[in-house]
């Protein structure tokens, strides 16, 4: 067994080196059960997808995860630590940062605000080091971080212009190069296709397989499956807030029950 | 109809302490409402506990010095207790309970209850004789070129006040260029977008709500000074509106915004007030349509109007970016 091939598995299968292990995570609105995952484990360094038919729990299992919604009971740990009860700000900062399925830029900071904002440990956010102007070192090395991921993102000429006056598709972009100026070993992307124009799809899908290149931990919801396909090492299915499957891409593509999950279980024979 | 006159009385009321008080308090506004977003409806409260700080410290037998410590202290704490618990709340929480203990506050301050303290609706006189034995100027002695004279006594409060206006702006425009700046505006524009990218929002909000309150308190401490008075019944809540119109009409969000705006506003009105009496005196029509009274109000009609004709054709106020101010924050 490797890493990166591990055999068809059972929801809830064991990984080698997971970074993200979910136990008994519940979630309900009223008398549905949103989110109800017994186990789940996020293998380091892969691409992993969530799918799964539409109020699945997909985005409700993001927002659990990085902090923006409470479960009614369950813990998570990444990397061992303990994420239960962890304000969204700290998880961003041990390490696990989310991007949104509704872009949200920020519209009145210039691209590069944008860029630079997220970056982390900057003395000049506390008063005193913003008052005696001690963050000229950690903003210059930021602008350097800033500029080489805002040119991998095609985003460069844009840099002075405000986030609000970008295209939906470049707002998707910035929202994943403000998220990876973070410097996040996992990184959540809620949709970051959705709205984007096929060839920027294909740029944004190098990024993806790039950042697992470079060692960062991917997890992310997708509705197209031919990019599932394309990219994923792992597939998660969630159906009815519960996973019901997980494998690699081929293995999914065959797995009679999410066939049953996306189609209905009344579905005819495909010919 | 005395022009020259009606001039004067504007650009006399500009350069005054009054003025530069309205561009502390707006400066303080401006931090939390331009630059954090903050709907603070209560910033009067602010002014109202920095006033009562110090005066209530003197005539406990403290220095005046002390008191101007005790009074931005007092607003410092008026920052906490209104920030901590609605700051993690949505926006609209924060605004409920500013507008409701500013106006609880002062009425509290002018019950009879709170009289051994606060003298109740009499207020409290007289406290800063400290401040006016600094003075340089000769008090009674008039100062400046005709027709614009003041006095010795005034000229001292409109120096060390336009001073500590220049003062707060300094410190303003030096925090808000730096990262925490960059930062707030960010929580401004997105709280869980900034949060997804680690800032932690409450805390931001909560430093600039204690930062531009006591800033507030400072402005609060100056008017008291300069008057030798503090009473309950100057703290009203249309003090924190015409609050936001000097700071709308400057340009929110930008470092000279609340002076401009703070100028522009006494200007007109102070012109307007004094035109409006001298066309009612003077001009017959004018004097058989409105009394004396009527023609005082006017200035409030015409200070409405200009406010709508602002909005529609420059929103962004003096100062503001039209780009900025439109931008679409979805």
């Amino acid at each position: 067994m490797t890493a990166d091939h591990p055999p068809m598995a059972t929801p809830g299968s064991v990984k080698p080196d997971p970074v993200l292990v979910v136990d008994g995570m519940q979630r309900s609105f009223g008398g549905i059960h949103a989110v109800d995952v017994d186990h789940l484990e996020i293998q380091r360094n892969t691409i992993t997808s969530l799918i799964g038919p539409n109020g699945a729990g997909k985005t409700t299992l993001f927002n659990l995860l990085s902090g923006f919604d409470k479960p009614d009971r369950g813990a998570w740990h990444l990397n061992g630590g303990a994420l239960i009860g962890i304000a969204a700000h700290r998880v961003a900062r041990s390490g696990m940062v989310r991007t949104f399925q509704l872009t949200r830029s920020l519209a009145r900071l210039t691209v590069m605000e944008n860029m630079l904002v997220a970056n982390q440990g900057n003395p000049g956010e506390g008063l005193r080091g913003a008052l005696f102007g001690t963050w000229k070192a950690s903003e210059a090395e930021a602008r350097g971080r800033a500029d080489t991921l805002l040119e991998r993102f095609g985003l460069t000429h844009m840099e002075d212009e405000f986030a609000g006056s970008l295209s939906g598709g470049q707002r998707k972009l910035l929202e994943v190069a403000r998220a990876l100026m973070v410097d996040p070993e996992v990184i959540m992307l809620d949709e970051p296709m959705a709205g984007v124009n096929p060839a920027l799809t294909q740029s944004l899908l190098t990024h993806i397989t790039g950042l697992r290149d470079e060692g960062k931990t991917v997890i992310f919801i997708e509705h197209d499956m031919d990019v599932v396909q394309e990219i994923s090492d792992w597939v998660v299915v969630l159906a009815e807030g519960r996973v019901i499957s997980e494998g690699t891409p081929s293995d999914i593509a065959s797995d009679r029950k999410v066939i049953d999950a996306y189609l209905g279980t009344h579905h005819g024979e495909k010919p | 109809m005395d022009w020259l006159g009606v001039l004067t009385d504007g650009i006399l009321a500009v350069i005054g302490p009054f003025t530069a008080a309205y561009a502390l308090s707006a400066i303080g506004l401006n931090l939390q409402f331009g630059y954090g977003g903050l709907l603070n409806f209560g910033h009067v409260a602010f002014m109202m506990v920095g006033a009562y700080g110090t005066a209530i410290t003197v005539e406990a037998g403290g220095s005046l010095w002390l008191g101007i410590l005790v009074g931005v202290l007092a607003a410092v704490v008026l920052g906490l207790l209104l920030g901590i618990p609605t700051l993690r709340l949505r926006a609209d929480y924060l605004a409920i309970t500013t507008i409701a203990a500013a106006e609880a506050l002062r009425l509290i301050i002018r019950s009879s209850w709170a009289e051994p303290l606060t003298n109740g609706v009499f207020g409290i006189q007289g406290f800063a004789d400290a401040f006016f034995d600094l003075n340089p100027f000769e008090p009674a002695a008039l100062y400046g070129i005709d027709p614009f004279l003041v006095t010795g006594r005034k000229l001292w409060v409109m120096v060390v006040g336009w001073g500590v206006v220049a003062l707060a702006t300094l410190f303003v425009r030096r925090i808000i260029a730096s990262p925490w700046g960059r930062a707030l505006k960010a929580i401004r524009e997105d709280e869980d977008a900034a949060a997804s990218i680690g800032k932690n929002a409450f805390r931001f909000k909560l430093q600039a709500l204690t930062i531009g309150g006591a800033i507030a308190g400072l402005a609060g401490i100056l008017l008291g000074i300069e008057q030798q008075n503090v009473t309950p019944d100057a703290y009203l809540p249309q003090v924190t509106f015409i609050l936001y119109v000097i700071v709308i009409l400057g340009g929110a969000a930008t470092v000279l915004g609340p002076i401009v705006g703070a100028i522009v506003f006494q200007f007109l009105f102070f012109t307007l007030d004094s035109f409006m009496s001298e066309a009612q005196a003077n001009v017959d029509w004018v004097g058989r349509l409105l009394s004396p009274s009527d023609a005082a109000q006017v200035k409030f009609v015409l200070v409405g109007v200009g406010l709508m004709l602002l909005m529609v054709f420059r929103p962004q106020g003096i100062l503001g970016n039209r780009e900025e101010t439109l931008i679409d924050d979805r």
